[in-house]
């Protein structure tokens, strides 16, 4: 009884807002200009994000650190983090 | 299922039930470290109609990453000290004052004036409490002898002003425990810079690791790191007889179950649970952690409440200042959402931790996270350590890339 009132009221909730999956864990790295540090990526054309994240993840773009990263987001989700991060809200 | 019934049921019965009739939504954020203070930014950023609360009872906080190069003298003190003006700035109320209670039936905390705090959600980062008592002998006042350093502070001073007084001859010994713990790495990190200092300072002295595993965070780096830097380096694991059970402070003793050994500095890490907060209010299981939901981040235990950060069970993420960011970020978001009627989606994070095992030599670990059967699940191929055989440039590089993610990510948390 008490479950099938939970989903009642449940039903009409809304969907999430906000960044796409991962998208938010990006800037613990990438933030301002940092001298010989890891490059901004905020506001820069989603295009070139895209290429860059897919080159690291097949290994064509020579990375530290980024090929290990992009090998958990399918390309789906790597044009959407691009989408967000070229327009960060 | 289960616990996306939970979300939903917290969702649909925190807005009408509890007296959110006027003003707006209380977030309350207990804990001002790299979880704390990056919840309370985000969500004043991405809810501003929020009234965000920070309650936290120092008012300069101490970073504990690179704190290890603090010890080692290659890094100032001050370069780890944060305070929270920024905070304040944003909009966040601050408290500077110890929670000593969280009521989450009446979903109020109690601070340690005797005052109270009411919230419709508590955002809960209390990090670690030490547990002293693992190891027979070793207090909070035997740790002004064995330093731990293990909260970055006093204790971080202390252990790097002991560390310069070993003389050269003489042998510092650090205990590990086993898992789990604040920075998996961090202890290895710290027995290589330490290395470094007594190989630069003190040739003839040595260091000796005893460790409660056999098997620890980018293990086959560290080893491959030592057998060519630090010959002055012994590390002892479990089936080595490692396992460290007492220490004497006053003789500089620190006993295994097979073996004793005299130091002129010992450095204990004790066991460690969730911050002493998350137990008294019944937020963390009898583990010492907290269990939660892994998309919304609220406790298992008690609707209202989202912990994140070291105090978490947050399955395959270690406890660093980088999960702990990446959490607060995607539970800022979830509160957000829940607070406005929404479901949290289902969320996916990062973690990485650089090491640095000598000046221009930094190595890292990652990983990338989704939920799976109730649990944050490390996606398989993705993350893992640096190369081994990376050329001295490669590391050179990331030990860069350490220092602009410390300044990336303290410039995140505290403004
Ligand atoms: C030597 C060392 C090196 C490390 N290096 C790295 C690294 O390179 N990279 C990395 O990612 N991580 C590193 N870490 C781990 C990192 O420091 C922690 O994972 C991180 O601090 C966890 O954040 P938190 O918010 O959970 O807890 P904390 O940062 O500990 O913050 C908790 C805050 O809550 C406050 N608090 C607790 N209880 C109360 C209460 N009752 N009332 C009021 N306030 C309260 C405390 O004062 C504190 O400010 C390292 C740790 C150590 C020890
Ligand atoms: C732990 C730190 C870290 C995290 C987290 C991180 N990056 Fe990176 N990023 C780097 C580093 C370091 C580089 C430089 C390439 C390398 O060495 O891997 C880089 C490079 C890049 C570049 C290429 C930029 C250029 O100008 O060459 C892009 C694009 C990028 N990252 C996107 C992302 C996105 C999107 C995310 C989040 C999903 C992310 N990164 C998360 C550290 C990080």
């Amino acid at each position: 009884m008490r479950t099938a009132a939970v989903l009642v009221l449940a039903a009409p909730l809304l969907i999430a807002a906000g960044p796409p999956p991962g998208a938010s864990s990006c800037s613990g790295c990438h933030g301002a200009v940092v001298a010989g540090g890891i490059p901004p990526i905020a506001g820069r054309p989603a295009t070139e994000l895209t290429a860059a994240m897919r080159g690291f993840r097949d290994g064509s773009r020579k990375a530290t650190l980024m090929d290990r990263l992009m090998k958990g987001f399918s390309d789906a989700e790597i044009t959407a983090i691009a989408a967000f991060w070229a327009n960060p809200s | 299922m289960r616990a996306t019934r939970r979300g939903l049921l917290a969702a649909a019965l925190a807005l009408p039930a509890i007296a959110r009739a006027q003003g707006p939504a209380r977030v309350v954020v207990l804990g001002g470290g790299f979880g704390g203070a990056s919840a309370a930014r985000r969500l004043r950023q991405i809810a501003p109609e929020v009234a965000v609360t920070l309650i936290e009872r120092s008012a300069t906080y101490h970073a504990c990453p690179f704190s290890n190069a603090v010890i080692a003298g290659l890094r100032d003190m001050a370069a780890q000290e944060f305070t929270y003006g920024a905070l304040a700035a944003d909009g966040v109320k601050v408290i500077a004052q110890a929670a000593t209670h969280i009521d989450a039936t009446a979903r109020r905390v109690i601070l340690a004036d005797g005052g109270t705090v009411q919230y419709d959600r508590l955002i809960l980062s209390p990090g670690i409490e030490l547990r002293f008592k693992d190891i027979a002998g070793y207090s909070d006042v035997a740790a002004g002898v064995m330093p731990h350093a293990w909260k970055a502070g006093p204790q971080t001073l202390l252990l790097r002003d002991r560390l310069a007084a070993v003389p050269d001859g003489g042998t510092v010994v650090m205990s590990v425990p086993g898992n789990p713990y604040r920075c998996p790495p961090g202890p290895y990190e710290r027995a290589s810079l330490i290395a470094h200092y007594l190989k630069t300072h003190k040739p003839r002295a040595k260091l000796i690791v005893l460790d409660a595993k056999d098997a620890f965070s980018k293990q086959r780096l560290f080893q491959a790191a030592w057998k060519s830097l630090y010959p002055n380096l012994e590390w002892v694991g479990l089936s080595g007889g490692g396992k460290v059970v007492e220490v004497d402070a006053g003789s500089g003793t620190v006993k295994t179950e097979f073996a004793s050994y005299k130091a002129d500095l010992a450095n204990i890490i004790p066991p460690q649970r969730a911050g002493a907060i998350a137990l008294v209010s019944d937020v963390a299981d009898r583990t010492g952690w907290c269990p939660i939901d892994p998309v919304s981040f609220e406790s298992r235990l008690q609707p209202g409440i989202h912990v994140i950060g070291d105090a978490a069970i947050a399955g395959g993420m270690p406890k660093s200042a980088f999960a702990a960011n990446a959490q607060a970020k995607v539970c800022a978001q979830a509160v957000a959402d829940l607070l406005a009627g929404r479901t949290p989606g289902e969320p996916r994070l990062i973690n990485t931790c650089y090491s640095i095992v000598a000046p221009d030599y930094g190595i890292s670990v990652a990983g990338v996270y989704r939920p799976a059967n109730g649990v944050l699940t490390d996606i398989e191929g993705a993350g893992g350590t640096s190369p081994l055989d990376a050329p001295p440039e490669t590391r050179a590089e990331e030990a860069r890339y350490a220092e602009s993610w410390f300044r990336t990510i303290t410039t995140e948390a505290f403004g």
